[in-house]
């Protein structure tokens, strides 16, 4: 900390803590995460005004965290900003309806504070119509929409959107529930708009005017992004790319009919056109004699999505040996270890591969093995997440060893508390593994038969380890106390189907304030712990879920009551009170 | 010592504190004893209680059996591949007055009389079922009484009574 500059021309310059706050907000421009800009933020007053009034980017990974005019108040100047409502385990359908996270009253702040926002991006949550409607009144410079996971709004709602937000640039809706209401939203963008560049609506369950989609596409020359659903025949997708060979990342969205040479060549021609494709996605029910007709773009793409194409191996395989250059692989268990062996020697710039579930029960031919060819094959392969039946120690073992440089390994064997199918031993020696050698590790999901022991590890290694999903692990209270007293750096912790108890979670209390979230269901909490837990820790958010059928209120009940379904999380912004009746906070 | 399937034994054993030593449960498959009747909301029931400290099952279970949200996948992943696998023939009903279109699985129902439960399930805020006294099946619409009435557009153009040509 030394004095601001006493040059030789004897130019006073103002010393370092006078600087005008302009400078200090173009030096933080610079900073690249939020979390530095927070850090900064905390070294003094004249920094945490300049940090905070230059933030033009606020991500809130927990919209009960704090309230929406807190955030708006202490960060006037933000364009972009993301909110995330629901526990991640909403997703499984863990979460009843109506828990919460509605985007609305952070729409309304927003529209109120942020006049100027340009993007707002919302994962599991509530967005209305309404939402929708306001959105498109309130923000002028609005440009990008992103929802994620999201229901409760409609085409009427997209209808708004389109009508309203005459600079929009990214209308992009990912895996949400949304409604149909035969309202035709496409054609509510003026002839005059021109602006889009993103345009995914693969998760649309409805028709769509395909002469208003063609027109759209053909006058958005900057259109790089289209995702389509299932409503669109293969050969109205041939003519939309040839109205747009410009675009970098496309969704097909059903790829099926039958098979005709004519359409073939059709779509050869058109894929032909399309130089810049790197990212292909859709494919659903894809039919393998059609896949040809992308071979021309396979050198290219560095990103692709075939979970939701029921293809099988031999096709697949042909396919995918091409993609010499992919970074990213999206496949159904379909491809077998024979395919995975055939992506280890083809792909050698893999960076994240993702393994779903198909419907086949009892197949079994995706295995350990696929994953340790991947493992041993891809140097770059950082990121992981595989669903298989089967797994042994000494495959775990061998994959930390050949990959210490996993940052993400998400591992569902499909049945609960699997073991080692070669030893019968449990798999603490596996997943220990892992976390001993891949030191960068920040996102761990482990499953079949694990014992405490596993959670020694875990706590004493993962010290990088951002979030934890726990089911069906573990023999006592240890395995959790493990977790909670290491960990350093845990921030989402989920837990479901444990024999984890009271005690752990009382004796590392104060860790949970340095976390995000808690979740725990099904383990064997009681409700006198919970009630102690949000005594003691006032800046904690204790909820706890009954079955929806059944609410009884909570000071009815004795200490000794199960608990079935808890999340904590910190907040500054006190109890929520959008609470449904089954849940309640302590 | 199996655990009963009703709704009203969870909500019981919840409030008197559930035996945690209890590792005997086991999840009855719907259909296998005392749910002998076609009543969904009961087979619902069992399907989602949560098999919670069962031992691990020697014979993969059948699909009734899951546990809830295991494996992780999303419902919308879960749904599409349902949909594609089962050739389930979606058709979209609109009810005059009610926003939204639903999708309904013709597939899915063994008759009229279910598809219009189903509908009821649906459209729940816009009409009940009442039945006649001729076990006729009619939708009333909850707060005005008037008859809905559900017709179909067949492949001819014609709008057609629903009920008019059997089921198959």
């Amino acid at each position: 900390m030394g004095r601001g500059g006493s040059r030789a021309t004897g130019a006073a310059a103002p010393p370092w803590h006078a600087l005008p706050d302009e400078v200090w907000e173009h030096a933080f421009s610079f900073l690249p995460t939020a979390a530095d800009r927070g850090a900064a933020a905390g070294a003094c007053s004249s920094w945490l005004r300049a940090e905070r009034r230059s933030r033009h980017h606020l991500a809130v990974a927990n919209c009960y965290a704090a309230a929406p005019r807190d955030a708006i108040e202490r960060f006037p100047a933000v364009r972009a900003a993301e909110v995330k409502g629901k526990p991640h385990f909403a997703d499984f359908g863990l979460v009843p309806p109506a828990w919460g996270g509605a985007a609305a009253p952070w729409i309304a702040a927003a529209a109120d504070g942020w006049p100027l926002l340009e993007e707002l991006s919302f994962k599991r949550m509530v967005v209305t119509d309404e939402c929708l409607e306001m959105i498109a009144a309130s923000f002028r410079n609005f440009q990008v929409l992103r929802l994620v996971s999201c229901d409760g709004f409609s085409t009427a709602g997209l209808a708004a959107i389109a009508a309203g937000c005459r600079q929009l640039r990214e209308l992009d809706l990912q895996e949400n529930e949304i409604e149909d209401c035969s309202i035709h939203w496409l054609s509510l963008f003026p002839e005059s708009f021109t602006s889009l560049v993103t345009l995914n609506f693969s998760c649309l369950d409805g028709e769509v005017n395909i002469t208003v989609l063609e027109r759209l596409v053909t006058r958005c020359r900057n259109l790089k992004t289209l995702k389509l659903n299932n409503a669109i025949p293969l050969d109205k997708l041939a003519s939309l790319l040839q109205k747009a060979p410009q675009l970098v990342e496309l969704g097909t969205g059903k790829f099926s009919a039958d098979y005709h040479p004519d359409l073939f060549a059709k779509l050869e021609v058109a894929f032909g056109g399309c130089k810049s494709l790197r990212k292909l996605s859709g494919a659903w029910d894809a039919v393998p004699d059609y896949l040809p007709a992308f071979y021309c773009v396979c050198d290219g793409l560095t990103s692709l999505n075939l979970s939701y194409a029921t293809v099988r191996g031999p096709e697949l395989i042909k396919f995918i040996s091409r993609c010499k250059n992919l970074q990213q692989l999206w496949v159904m268990d379909l491809i077998e270890d024979l395919g995975l062996a055939v992506v280890a020697s083809s792909c050698s710039k893999l960076q994240e591969l993702r393994v779903f579930p198909s419907d086949h029960f009892g197949l079994g031919v995706l295995t350990e093995r696929g994953l340790v060819d991947v493992s041993a094959s891809c140097p770059m392969l950082e990121s992981v997440l595989y669903f298989c039946r089967r797994m042994t120690n000494e495959a775990l073992i061998t994959i930390a060893k050949n990959r210490p440089n996993f940052t993400c390994f998400r591992l569902c064997i499909l049945e609960p508390h699997t073991p080692d199918y070669i030893t019968q031993h449990p798999l603490d020696a596996g997943f220990s593994a892992i976390v001993e050698s891949c030191k960068g590790l920040r996102r761990l999901s482990i499953s079949g038969l694990l014992t405490d022991l596993v959670f020694r590890s875990i706590g004493a290694h993962a010290d990088r380890l951002e979030m934890l999903s726990i089911a069906f692990a573990g023999n006592s209270d240890l395995g959790l106390n493990y977790i909670l007293s290491g960990c350093k750096s845990l921030k989402k912790l989920e837990i479901r189907d444990c024999p984890f108890g009271d005690k752990p979670l009382l004796a590392n209390a104060a860790k949970l304030e340095t976390m995000r979230s808690l979740w725990m269901s099904s383990c064997l909490l009681t409700l006198g712990a919970c009630r102690q837990l949000a005594r003691k820790m006032p800046h904690l958010s204790v909820e706890i879920m009954n079955d929806p059928g059944w609410s009884c209120p909570l000071d009815s009940l004795p200490d000794e009551s199960p608990v079935e379904k808890l999340y904590v999380y910190r907040t500054i912004a006190g109890p929520r009170s959008d609470t449904p009746s089954y849940v309640q906070i302590v | 010592m199996s655990v009963e399937t009703d709704r009203s034994s969870t909500e019981s054993s919840a409030a008197s504190g559930l035996d945690f030593e209890d590792t005997v449960l086991t999840l009855r498959l719907p259909g296998s004893s005392s749910s002998s009747s076609s009543d969904p909301d009961r087979k619902r029931a069992s399907t989602s209680d949560p098999d919670r400290r069962s031992p691990v099952t020697e014979s993969p279970p059948s699909p009734k059996a899951r546990v809830v949200g295991w494996p992780p996948v999303r419902a919308f992943r879960k749904n599409a591949l349902a949909a594609a696998a089962s050739k389930a023939k979606f058709v979209k009903v609109a009810v005059d007055g009610a926003p939204y279109l639903r999708k309904v699985d013709l597939e899915a129902y063994p008759g009229y009389d279910q598809l219009l439960a189903a509908l009821q399930d649906k459209f729940f805020s816009h009409f009940t079922i009442r039945k006649l006294g001729n076990e006729e099946m009619k939708l009333v619409d909850a707060v005005t009484g008037t008859e809905y009435v559900p017709t179909y557009e067949d492949k001819d153009g014609d709008w057609m009574l629903v009920g008019d040509v059997p089921w198959k």
